[in-house]
């Protein structure tokens, strides 16, 4: 039997795959105890937080349906008995959006032209020469007068989009109520007032206004982009709108595994020094103060600059240009990962310097626990809100960390969609007249609706798990 | 003082070391002087013989750690380690690949660089920690919130686009400041006039919020109130009680970069086309010249490390009770 697609898991996925299951694992773990409970529940209390976490929720599935990566069947490959696949490795949010992917024009376009940016010579059958602007192949192709149809088509096609989108938005709600009624064993209509009226613990009306404004501005953007290019095309042609939102996952990528690869080592030389004491303690400060004291971007720049030596060197290890770009990309996340676990090192020192007097650890050593066992049983669950604080404090800044090394030539691979290499394209184009302005635009809007929510959420966690503000906030 | 001071110098010693033997494991022993000769003579001229006689021209031509074949203190003396490495620490950086003085090359450029970094670095303090102080003048009210709302959004955008969007408006569309360039003398004024300006606003958004969390931890304690109830203004007790105890805090986050802004910024720099330490490192990753790059990462961890001394030392200079012996 012949698959029509060959799956493909690329490095990168294979750690977000395992990251999802860790975050299972460990809903499951606090699920189950109560005692955990009530900082979480400080955070779904939290408004800015939910709402947060609805945007940063639509930024995280479109990444995971990107990390679903296959190679298609290719179909006209005569007489070869075995199935042969394609080389370029797709992913599922590819084949979602393939009239996205597919539709590519000669180069720039502004958004929702019908026209091209540049002027070419057209050969009149006269014999003449003219200076025009070209038609574009595919965005707004079906618009006999562009001039005059353009603004009511985009019109009409906006209100017919919203139309499921409101549908859509009134299931939800009417789900979410009626969930919620069920578990209460309540009557649904007393439900939905109570959430009408902002009466609930947890800020359901809140939540359910941003997913109704992200529907309203998801729809219409989906219908509008078969039709147009809503953001304008690049300098290949390029849809805009679908590079920034592969770029997606590339953010997200830099923004969270940089933080797990880091994570297993900050813990365990962070709990290690301050337990342990002594020249242990010494060789761990002197290290992370090592590191610490080279300028983090320049570390970052050292160390890109030999690994792609190291990648010029070795071309045979890395034998797809999506295999190749992905490595990078992992590298990247190490290396940024080996600059900035120190910061975390040095808070996980300090706290298990103030955990190892306490008295339930005398207690434990006194009744003669394993060293490793009072390690892993009593300092580290105890110094788990520090690592959470600090890896979603964090996530922001590497996002931010990502466009600006790619400007300097040291980010993600060329080949891959990022919003830095996005932004490094288009500068080179500002002296233009007029400006091709899409491709910013496009890149910083999109960057600054992960990193906004980004932030807030990350200032709500840390109010409710930072044991120094307390729950009376 | 002298004493502690000479004895945070001695203590900087085996983390320079460190850093040292960090940098050369990293372009060395990845990055073969047989690579470098390589990259150098390009992919036609690649000749056994040619890449013995580069690496003989840039002294590349020893073993990298310990010569067996030399004899006494030579052994360790006469390698690529002792000669390219260990010599940064006299501050002699050697030859870039052009065969310009790095060391002559970094005294020249570290003006322009001092040119936009200094006044970024003190107006945006002063702009910023009086920004936290009024928002604490005006806490748990709709103007604090906002303004801390306005601080967490200004903090969500990308460094770059107020370098790329300023650019623009001022450079471009309002024709106030020549887009980019530099001159020396006074006439330096208009060319730093804008990445100055940009520098402050991208920092104001993290910088105001730090501060504000720093006076708000302060405001709870007991001076304050003793302060209100002789009667001072708030106006008073903020600005000038609030933030005299708030300095340490300050401090700590502040005088550890004083050191560092010799270096520069790496992206205003070359958005601004100004010739300083910054564009003089960015230019170096382009071209792939390792050994500016070695001296630069070494320089910054030297300034890093002053900056920690400074900043022990300025602590003694707002707290009489700290005291360093």
């Amino acid at each position: 039997m012949t698959l029509p697609f060959e799956p493909v898991v690329l490095r990168t996925d294979a750690l977000i795959y395992l990251l999802l299951a860790g975050l299972l694992v460990l809903g499951r773990y606090i699920r189950r105890r109560e005692h955990l409970h009530p900082p979480w529940r400080r955070l779904a209390r939290s408004r800015p937080a939910m709402i947060s976490l609805v945007v940063l929720s639509a930024y995280a599935a479109i990444g995971l349906l990107d990390s679903l990566h296959y190679r298609p069947l290719l179909n006209h490959v005569n007489g070869a008995s075995a199935p042969v696949y394609s080389a370029r490795v797709l992913s599922v949010f590819d084949a979602l959006v393939t009239p996205l992917r597919r539709r590519v024009e000669t180069t720039y376009s502004a958004p929702f032209a019908a026209y091209s940016y540049a002027k070419v010579t057209r050969h009149l059958p006269g014999g003449q020469t003219v200076r025009m602007f070209p038609r574009l192949k595919y965005g707004g192709a079906f618009l006999k007068h562009p001039a005059a149809e353009a603004w009511p088509d985009i019109m009409a096609t906006t209100a017919r989009a919203l139309i499921p989108a409101i549908w859509l938005w009134a299931g939800l709600a009417a789900a979410i109520a009626a969930g919620l009624a069920r578990r209460e064993r309540r009557r649904f209509i007393a439900v939905g007032r109570e959430i009408w009226r902002n009466q609930r613990a947890v800020p359901w009306r809140a939540i359910l206004l941003t997913v109704g404004v992200l529907l309203l501005f998801a729809f219409p953007a989906a219908a509008l982009s078969v039709k147009y290019h809503i953001l304008g095309t690049d300098k290949v042609g390029q849809d805009v709108f679908y590079l920034a939102l592969k770029s997606i996952r590339t953010g997200l990528v830099i923004g969270t595994l940089t933080t797990m690869v880091m994570l297993p080592l900050a813990l365990l030389l962070g709990i290690t020094a301050g337990y342990f004491r002594g020249w242990v303690d010494d060789a761990i400060q002197y290290l992370y103060t090592t590191l610490n004291s080279i300028p983090g971007v320049l570390l970052i720049v050292a160390a890109v600059l030999m690994m792609q030596v190291y990648m010029g060197k070795n071309p045979a290890l890395f034998d797809t240009v999506a295999v190749r770009a992905d490595m990078r990309l992992l590298f990247l996340c190490i290396i940024l990962g080996m600059t900035s676990w120190t910061g975390l090192c040095r808070l996980l020192r300090g706290e298990t310097l103030k955990l190892r007097e306490m008295e339930y650890i005398q207690a434990a050593e006194a009744f003669g626990v394993h060293r490793w066992r009072i390690l892993t049983r009593h300092i580290l669950p105890n110094v788990m809100h520090i690592v959470l604080i600090t890896v979603v404090m964090d996530f922001s800044g590497l996002v931010l960390a990502e466009a600006v090394l790619s400007y300097v030539g040291v980010g993600v691979d060329p080949s891959m969609q990022s919003w830095g290499n996005m932004i490094n394209s288009a500068r080179l184009e500002m002296a233009r007249e007029p400006m091709v302005w899409w491709q910013l635009a496009a890149a910083f809007l999109f960057m600054f609706g992960l990193v906004l929510p980004a932030n807030l959420f990350a200032d709500a966690l840390r109010d409710a798990f930072d044991p120094r503000i307390g729950p009376q906030r | 003082m002298i004493a502690y001071i000479t004895r945070r110098a001695l203590y900087a010693i085996p983390i320079l070391i460190g850093v040292n033997l960090l940098t050369f494991a990293l372009f060395f022993m990845v990055n073969t002087p047989d690579d470098m000769a390589r990259i150098h003579l390009g992919v036609k001229r690649v000749t056994p013989a040619a890449i013995i006689a580069w690496k003989r021209e840039n002294g590349y031509d020893k073993p990298l750690l310990w010569n067996a074949a030399a004899h006494g203190a030579a052994k360790l003396t006469d390698t690529i380690f002792f000669e390219k490495s260990a010599s940064m620490f006299v501050f002699r950086f050697g030859r870039s690949d052009d065969g310009r003085d790095i060391g002559r090359d970094i005294r020249t450029r570290m003006w322009p660089s001092l040119a936009i970094a200094l006044p970024v670095f003190v107006v945006g303090l002063a702009v910023n920690i009086t920004f936290a102080l009024l928002l604490v003048f005006f806490r748990s009210t709709y103007l604090d919130f906002w303004g801390v709302v306005l601080c967490v959004a200004m903090m969500s955008i990308s460094s770059l686009f107020y370098i790329i969007a300023g650019q623009y408006l001022v450079g471009k569309m309002w024709r106030l400041v020549p887009i980019s360039g530099y001159a020396g003398g006074l006439e330096a004024v208009k060319f730093v006039m804008l990445p100055v300006a940009i520098g402050i606003i991208s920092g104001i958004g993290s910088g105001t919020r730090w501060y504000r969390t720093i006076f708000l931890e302060e405001i709870a304690k007991d001076y304050v109130r003793t302060a209100r109830a002789k009667g001072l203004s708030e106006l008073r007790v903020l600005f000038c009680h609030v933030l005299k105890n708030g300095m340490i805090p300050i401090l700590t986050g502040a005088v550890v970069v004083i050191p560092l802004l010799f270096m520069g910024s790496l992206i205003m720099e070359s958005f601004f086309g100004i010739p300083g330490l910054g564009s003089y490192t960015i230019d170096a990753i382009h071209s792939q010249d390792f050994a500016v790059v070695r001296a630069m990462v070494f320089l910054g961890s030297v300034l890093y490390i002053a900056g920690l001394v400074l900043t022990d030392i300025s602590y003694t200079l707002v707290d009489p009770r700290i005291r360093l012996a």
